[in-house]
């Protein structure tokens, strides 16, 4: 009687360990950690140790106020961190988020966390807007892609 | 150092959400963002707006109310559309073209699953076979049908009037189709991908005309007004409805407007000349 | 009066193995479905921009609605005294919540994002009648529950009172429900064949019916199972008086909803569309809901069923039964389905045509995706009913079979 009833879960339990184990093996951990790509400014918008804890909490609170509140101040916009971290692929042009090389998913696959972002904002930067009118608004999605260099070209036309 | 393991100045606590003020502008990258954001919103209003006050005629008026990028959108304005039918020509579909291109939605041939986000109708009476065309798109009701029914408020009409989906906390139930009496609203059947860096949108949520939300913040007009005024028909005029002094609401004033389905009481912020 | 005694499902036969099994495997595969969907999005269903909400909707509001019906049995006896309902009072809550999870499933399984389903109970529009409707689904659930406990709690129950309580306020709360599931139309000012507030009323008269259906075919079921005679001959006779009375009054109310259209020249459009010109919607409309769902059970009941008649009183009330379910799902099916195909009125007393298709009737054709998901969620209903009578004590002790038979 006690063999017969256990055998289900002897069964449950050599399934158990063999997918840990498969998992272990099949974990990028052995590969090392991620190294993202370096963003193209001098520094981003905010120390880079708070960044890497928090910057999902800084792009939520910016998203609650810009759809919202029509609030689009630069920190912390999203197309402006996938401008600044673009990763160029083979052909040159930025990857998108379908490619492993992608600044988000460097980290986001090593951490296992599901990336939601992606499904409907475009993971890489775009062309400015087609019908015109707009260039060189913070909003159409800078050329240059480059936030530091609109940064200097800003202050620079300030003065 | 992995993402994980890295020791943080912040410490383990967490203490330094980006609410806690103090400790965040004690950064000096916060800090200098702000900075940054304060100098980039005053060279932003002089060197791109003021040639963009010649550039858009029709928003002359509106564009000296682009409101700084760190306020929010204020009841103060109502933005809205006149559409005058009579300079709307048969077979134009500039608006529609334009509208398709700037927010990145495709037919795919399929007109009974594709985005419209702006289409043209042809109206005709049955009883002399006279005809008009007019764009037909949301209407941005001031008590918008579709804003009531939303079962989680992820359709919201912003304070300046514009009605918006939030994609965030859409979760696609489809109920502000069901109530939306100008059919101005698309559910999106199919996985997408290259979406616009300012009009994001993706499979499984409703969508519809944002009223160029993204342009409208920076001061700008909707694409559709732009590209109708480019063929000279200018048809379309965008503007603040609340602003006494603009175009469109003189227009308004003086001239017999018509908004479709005023019967319903849903308030439109789409005006139409000669239907 | 003779104590009433419950039991649980024991003794099983491989025919109730066999049930649960094609339940389990219906919902596997309507699982199944939903994946696809999920996976596809809703292009691979016949749901498009004008008929936004379909098969899985039909299902899902037919279920809700017979949920709130089969509470009916159970308020007849706590509500309104009567005590020969009191032994079926257990099995048609436990049968409300089982219909009530399998059509929330269905809807929630058919959203364009279900896995931000925690979106929905965490952030609401208090003025969406939907989210009303989800504290009315949830609450529904919970007070049922305790409704039951308060039957089933050897304490508890001893005194009556408790009871009482929680059965009124199952009243009050199914009413409400069944309100807000046909206001959820009703309020639809866009849409002409809905803008009414009659759908209130109409959809409490049809869960009732339903709702009655749902228990007589489980009861049937269970008779089989238990071998035991759970529904006298008494029952059977009052079952079948509800039958018709429940039958009638959707008849009345569909009546009304349409002759107060008709008298309304703007509506002449939606009504010639629905009544005569429709296609399937008007085959669906008369065949399906008024004759088959409504007129035919009342015939069959009435005029075949009983004594020296072609049908037992018995055969004659599960025929009934499934007829009504069936014009149940057709009286869905053109409610809403065929409330959407029908184009709105941008301009009114003007002739409409675009590229989005403005002014024509929608095509829509059910998928099988759609259709299978929909049908595991009635499985899902009656796995939930049926596990729930196997542990807990949800039936009454009938009089043996055998002893009929003899």
């Amino acid at each position: 009687m006690w063999m017969k009833g256990s055998w289900p879960r002897l069964v449950v339990a050599l399934a158990l360990i063999a997918s840990v184990m498969a998992g272990t093996l099949a974990a990028p951990a052995l590969a090392g950690p991620p190294t993202p790509a370096k963003g193209q400014g001098d520094k981003c918008v905010a120390p880079t140790d708070w960044m890497r804890r928090n910057h999902m909490k800084g792009l939520m609170h910016h998203r609650q106020r810009t759809v919202h509140e029509g609030i689009r101040t630069p920190q912390f916009d999203l197309n402006r961190c996938i401008d600044c971290h673009q990763v160029k692929g083979d052909d040159g042009k930025p990857v998108t988020v379908s490619d492993s090389r992608h600044f988000c998913r460097t980290c986001h696959d090593y951490a296992a966390v599901k990336l939601d972002c992606f499904e409907c904002h475009a993971s890489r930067p775009g062309e400015t807007t087609t019908t015109g009118g707009l260039e060189g608004s913070p909003h159409g999605a800078p050329g240059a892609g480059d936030v530091a260099s609109l940064n200097r070209y800003l202050e620079g036309a300030g003065r | 150092m992995t993402c994980k393991t890295d020791s943080s100045s912040c410490g383990s606590g967490g203490s330094c959400g980006c609410r806690s003020g103090s400790e965040a502008a004690a950064h000096d990258p916060v800090d200098a963002g702000r900075r940054w954001f304060m100098k980039a919103a005053a060279a932003f209003s002089t060197t791109v707006l003021g040639p963009g006050v010649t550039l858009l005629a029709f928003a002359e008026s509106d564009a000296a109310h682009a409101k700084p990028a760190d306020q929010p959108v204020s009841s103060k304005q109502r933005w809205g559309l006149l559409i005058d039918a009579g300079k709307c020509q048969d077979g134009c579909t500039a608006c529609v073209t334009a509208c398709s291109t700037e927010n990145g939605w495709k037919t795919t041939g399929h007109p009974e699953t594709d985005p419209q986000w702006i289409r043209k109708l042809t109206v005709t009476s049955p009883q002399d076979g006279s005809s008009f065309s007019m764009p037909m798109l949301c209407q941005h009701c001031a008590e918008p049908p579709c804003v009531d029914v939303c079962p989680t408020g992820a359709s919201f009409k912003r304070a300046d009037g514009i009605v918006l989906v939030d994609r965030h906390i859409c979760i696609g139930c489809r109920y502000c189709m069901m109530a939306c009496p100008y059919k101005a609203r698309s559910f999106i059947h199919e996985p997408l991908e290259d979406q616009k860096p300012y009009a994001p949108r993706g499979k499984g949520c409703v969508e519809s005309c944002t009223m160029c939300v993204h342009r409208v913040d920076a001061g700008g007009i909707p694409a559709c007004v732009e590209a109708c005024a480019k063929t000279g028909n200018a048809a379309m005029i965008f503007g603040d409805l609340n602003d006494k002094n603009s175009e469109i609401a003189k227009r308004v004033a003086t001239y017999r407007t018509t908004r479709v389905r005023a019967d319903l009481g849903t308030e439109p912020g789409v005006y139409y000349q000669n239907i | 009066m003779a104590r009433i005694t419950f039991q649980k499902l024991d003794d099983h036969s491989p025919a109730f193995w066999g049930l649960l099994a094609m339940h389990a495997a219906i919902i596997a595969i309507g699982l199944g479905a939903f994946f696809y969907m999920e996976h596809h999005g809703h292009i691979v269903t016949g749901m498009n921009n004008a008929v936004v909400w379909g098969t899985p909707h039909v299902f899902a509001v037919f279920l809700i609605v017979a949920a709130s019906g089969a509470l009916n049995v159970a308020s007849i006896s706590s509500v309104f005294n009567n005590l020969a309902y009191k032994p079926f009072a257990r099995l048609s809550g436990i049968l409300a919540i089982s219909l009530l999870v399998g059509g929330l499933t269905v809807l929630v399984l058919d959203l364009g994002r279900p896995e931000r389903l925690t979106v929905a109970m965490t952030t609401y529009n208090f003025k969406s009648i939907f989210s009303w409707n989800i504290y009315l689904y949830t609450g529904f659930i919970v007070i049922v529950a305790a409704y039951l406990f308060t039957m089933m709690d050897r304490s508890v129950s001893k005194s009556g009172k408790a009871t009482k309580v929680m059965g009124w306020t199952a009243f009050v709360w199914r009413l409400a429900l069944t309100t807000g599931t046909g206001s959820i139309f009703g309020f639809l000012v866009a849409r002409e064949a809905y803008d009414s507030a009659i759908m209130a009323p109409l959809f409490i008269a049809a869960s009732f019916l339903y709702g009655l259906a749902f228990t007589v075919l489980v009861l049937l079921t269970m008779c089989r199972e238990t071998q035991q005679e759970l529904m006298g001959d008494e029952m059977l006779y009052k079952f079948r008086n509800l039958v018709m009375i429940f039958a009638l009054a959707v008849l009345y109310f569909t009546a009304v909803k349409h002759l107060t259209a008709l008298y309304a020249t703007e509506h002449h459009g939606v009504e010639a569309f629905i009544l005569r010109d429709g296609g399937i919607y008007t085959a669906l409309f008369w065949i399906g809901h008024v004759l088959v769902g409504n007129i035919l059970p009342i015939v069959i009941v009435a005029f075949l069923a009983g004594q020296g008649k072609l049908l037992t009183a018995r055969q004659g009330l599960a025929a009934a039964s499934v007829l009504a379910l069936l014009g149940g799902l057709a009286f869905m099916y053109v409610t809403i389905i065929g409330g959407q195909a029908y184009p709105l009125e941008l301009m009114p007393g003007m002739q409409i045509k675009s590229s989005f298709l403005d002014g024509e009737v929608a095509q829509y054709s059910p998928s099988l995706p759609e259709v299978l998901l929909g049908i595991a969620g009635v499985s899902i209903a009656m796995l939930i009913t049926g596990v729930a009578a196997k542990v807990m004590p949800f039936l009454p002790r009938g009089t043996e079979l055998e002893h009929k038979a003899a």
